[in-house]
């Protein structure tokens, strides 16, 4: 891998029985870089998403992740609590569901302070200043700071499930579908947060997405998957605009032009 | 002492499988051991995990002390007071200073405890974590990795709701450094006295089969914020029988019209005070 890459992939492979989740993947993420998986529906993107991320193990293959000191880690060797500390701090997962990440019985202040307490800050005052920081960056009222987020509507939960997320100031995020199941004006509103706030703090994100308007606002590079390969990749509108791949031409034609 | 039971009720096999686990608790301070608990001639709750641990520590020489609640003359301290001075014949007294073994339920006793004393504490839930992880897989694993963010933000959530962390009892303490501990239903007033103490501290639950140890001279810290201190909290009164204002006190409702008495709840250590002449 170069000297610069952030995570890279080598034949990554993965069967759930006799089906092919993965076969042979790479991949390559560079600092900053939005990458966006896109297929359709058991094409493998999340089980990718999983693999990358350390919680799924492969059959075969191996993905490489490089620290902010520039040692490089095997992320399926790594020892447990390292790949755990790992997610607390430099590494960050956005899910589809919001309520699967937050809890929904602590306020949502406590919600985006449960990193920084997880890191050992001890400092109420100081973790309160951080989290309503953040509330305020993610555009949820600060006055709602100290409600539980089962008051909150769908698009609020999403954006504090991203300040929760990016509180402790990630490298790598991994986000599975951060915007689907919200209606469209709500969708528009939380992507350009998404890509606002990428571009502000330099993330690099490994998005999956079956939506390709997603990947094409927020993704510089996009991996087009179909039955757990990878049938085309390169940059995003190259791809989308060029499709040379039969699925891929298939994926962009069957896009509803607005 | 009556005849027909091993001395202490339960049988060697039994002691010795239950002082193996307190070794490994011993040497590992804070960390839950578990045991193969037995049925008690008592129910689930009323501390069948301090009797057995009592039982597994006993020798003919002791001198066991048993209170309640602080109180020595209450239903469960008397009951198990009068079950070992049955079943192991061993003297049994109410004077904290005479006591080589302390067995307790909700309080540690307001004189100071001794090198050579062992305190055993009856524990309902040993797992501090029980009501923020549901899962006990999950918080063994955390237990394992020293993961307790989570145990903050209960904290942190205390603070921002009523201004100050509102665990009056049972409030949880690192150990050694390392493990987070239950120290059992004691009220928070008593968590200073787990700090550094000259006697052997063990902890027995007995419906969750769970054993855990402080050795003598072990750091306890109770969990709190740099800017939101661990404070003690005890009722503003002196007591209404020797006029202690350092102790732990109960309020006991004396008639309908309001009326209301602030007693000692270390019963010992209140009557001490009066025979040495103080009255409130």
């Amino acid at each position: 891998m170069a000297d610069d890459t952030l995570l890279a992939a080598r034949g990554l492979s993965l069967a759930f029985g006799r089906v092919q989740a993965l076969a042979g993947v790479d991949a390559d993420l560079w600092p900053g870089e939005v990458l966006a998986i896109v297929g359709e529906s058991g094409s493998g993107k999340t089980t990718l998403l999983d693999v990358l991320s350390g919680r799924l193990r492969p059959d075969a293959g191996v993905a490489w992740y490089r620290d902010p000191d520039g040692a490089l880690h095997d992320v399926h060797a790594m020892p447990q609590p390292k790949l755990r500390a790992l997610h607390r701090s430099d590494w960050g997962f956005v899910r589809q569901n919001p309520r699967d990440a937050l809890r929904l019985g602590v306020t949502a202040g406590g919600n985006v302070g449960e990193r920084l307490m997880a890191q050992g800050n001890r400092h109420y005052g100081g973790i309160r200043d951080v989290a309503e920081n953040w509330l305020h960056r993610v555009e949820i009222d600060t006055a709602r700071m100290d409600d539980l987020p089962r008051t909150f509507s769908g698009g609020m939960l999403q954006r504090l499930q991203i300040a929760r997320t990016l509180v402790t100031h990630p490298r790598l995020v991994f986000m599975d579908e951060p915007i689907g199941g919200l209606d469209v004006s709500v969708q528009a509103r939380l992507l350009d947060l998404i890509r606002t706030l990428v571009a502000q703090l330099g993330i690099a994100v490994v998005l999956v997405t079956h939506d390709l308007s997603v990947a094409r606002l927020l993704a510089h590079r996009i991996m087009v998957m179909q039955r757990g390969r990878v049938v085309e990749s390169g940059l995003t509108d190259q791809v989308l605009d060029d499709p040379h791949h039969p699925y891929t031409q298939l994926l962009v034609s069957s896009v509803l032009q607005a | 002492m009556t005849t027909g039971y091993n001395f202490a009720y339960l049988d060697e096999q039994t002691k010795r499988m239950i002082r193996r686990a307190l070794l490994k608790a011993v040497a590992i301070p804070g960390h839950q051991v578990p045991f193969g608990g037995r049925e008690m001639p008592l129910p689930y709750g009323w501390g069948t995990g301090g009797i057995q641990v009592t039982a597994a520590v006993l020798g003919q020489h002791d001198v066991l002390k048993v209170i309640d609640q602080g109180a020595d003359d209450t239903t469960n301290a008397v009951s198990i007071r009068r079950f070992f001075a049955r079943t192991a014949g061993v003297a049994t007294t109410t004077v904290t200073t005479e006591a080589s073994i302390i067995q307790t339920r909700h309080r540690i006793p307001e004189t100071p405890l001794r090198a050579g004393q062992i305190i055993v504490y009856q524990v309902p839930l040993p797992e501090p974590l029980s009501k923020l992880e549901p899962s006990r897989a999950e918080a063994a694993r955390m237990h394992a990795l020293a993961e307790y963010g989570l145990m903050h933000v209960k904290l942190y959530e205390d603070i921002t709701r009523f201004g100050h962390v509102s665990i009056s009892y049972d409030y949880p303490v690192m150990v050694n450094g390392r493990h987070l501990m239950s120290p059992s239903p004691i009220p928070a007033f008593d968590n200073p006295k787990l700090h550094m103490s000259p006697a052997l501290q063990l902890f027995g639950a007995g419906r969750e089969k769970r054993l855990y140890a402080i050795p003598p001279w072990t750091e306890v810290r109770s969990l709190d914020f740099d800017d939101h201190p661990f404070r003690l909290t005890r009722a503003p009164h002196e007591c209404g029988l020797c006029g202690a204002d350092d102790s732990y006190l109960d309020e006991v409702v004396t008639d309908d019209q309001g009326s209301r008495l602030y007693v000692c709840s270390d019963t010992d250590y209140c009557a001490t005070r009066r025979e040495a002449g103080h009255g409130g």
